[in-house]
């Protein structure tokens, strides 16, 4: 039961926070360069900024829930188990959704970086 | 990319693997929380290990939007998870959690998958990108 309470909350944590990738990636990219942007216009114009984008508060919503789908899993299995192999699905379910709502040009480099590193976290993760 | 890009990439790392670290901490000492008393989990927040763990992440966040606002997810998320190597070196020397053989590996292929990432392009160029005026501006007085 326990490993199958983990296993849920791992699938909670992969779909949250790919949503919460993408959003926060495509509200981030309306922005522009956030360094830049401090430096012509002050801290205080980027923080108003980047909470006034929509999508930027979907994204942190999406991303607290995965925090406590996180809290829960680490509750019941070892940080080096939960950590890599939600990071390990999340990965894979980012660059397909990266590539499909974000248009990013996921090459052949990426996207065989993304799956040595999930196959990598998911040896991790046995 | 420049030295200020590589070390935002690097507090990326830093913060979120040893925030990530904090937490483990905080909720072991914690113990199981069972699902019908989830509401233990909104109070496990003011437990100090997890409050210092989530002011971390709150670090971690904040150098991954500035990281995202110049850079790919698909760059950025690879790039970034050489922090799981460091989780692992943190899980066996401060936590004590027992790190395999097969972990070991797991790492390296994570090294090489951030190596292989690290060496591409970190932005894909949208030709008719849907852009604020300001971020205009900023991609016009790079040019």
């Amino acid at each position: 039961m326990r490993d199958l309470y983990a296993w849920l909350s791992i699938a909670a944590i992969v779909l949250a926070s790919t949503t919460g990738d993408v959003l926060l990636s495509h509200a981030m990219k309306q922005i522009g360069d956030l360094g830049e942007l401090r430096r012509r216009r002050g801290l205080a114009h980027v923080l108003a900024r980047v909470v006034s984008t929509p999508n930027f508060l979907f994204g942190l919503l999406a991303m607290t829930f995965a925090f406590y789908s996180l809290l829960m899993a680490l509750s019941w299995q070892d940080v080096s188990l939960v950590a890599p192999a939600s990071a390990s699905l999340t990965f894979i379910a980012n660059a397909v959704g990266a590539r499909i709502f974000l248009h990013e040009r996921v090459d052949h480099r990426r996207w065989i970086a993304a799956l040595l590193v999930a196959g990598g976290v998911a040896l991790v993760a046995i | 990319m420049n030295l200020r890009k590589y070390l935002v990439l690097l507090g990326v790392v830093i913060f979120g693997a040893s925030g990530d670290a904090l937490l483990s901490r905080g909720m072991r000492q914690l113990g199981e929380i069972p699902l019908h008393h989830w509401q233990k989990l909104i109070f496990a927040v003011v437990h100090p290990w997890v409050a210092l763990g989530v002011l971390l992440l709150l670090a971690f966040f904040a150098s991954y939007m500035t990281a995202l606002s110049w850079a790919d997810l698909t760059y950025v998320l690879p790039a970034t998870s050489i922090g799981y190597v460091l989780l692992a070196f943190i899980a066996k020397f401060v936590l004590h959690e027992n790190v395999t053989a097969t972990r070991w590996l797991g790492i390296a292929l994570i090294a090489a998958g951030v190596g292989f990432v690290a060496q591409g392009p970190a932005l894909t160029h949208h030709p008719h990108h849907e852009e604020t005026p300001e971020a205009e501006a900023l991609s016009r007085g790079k040019a």
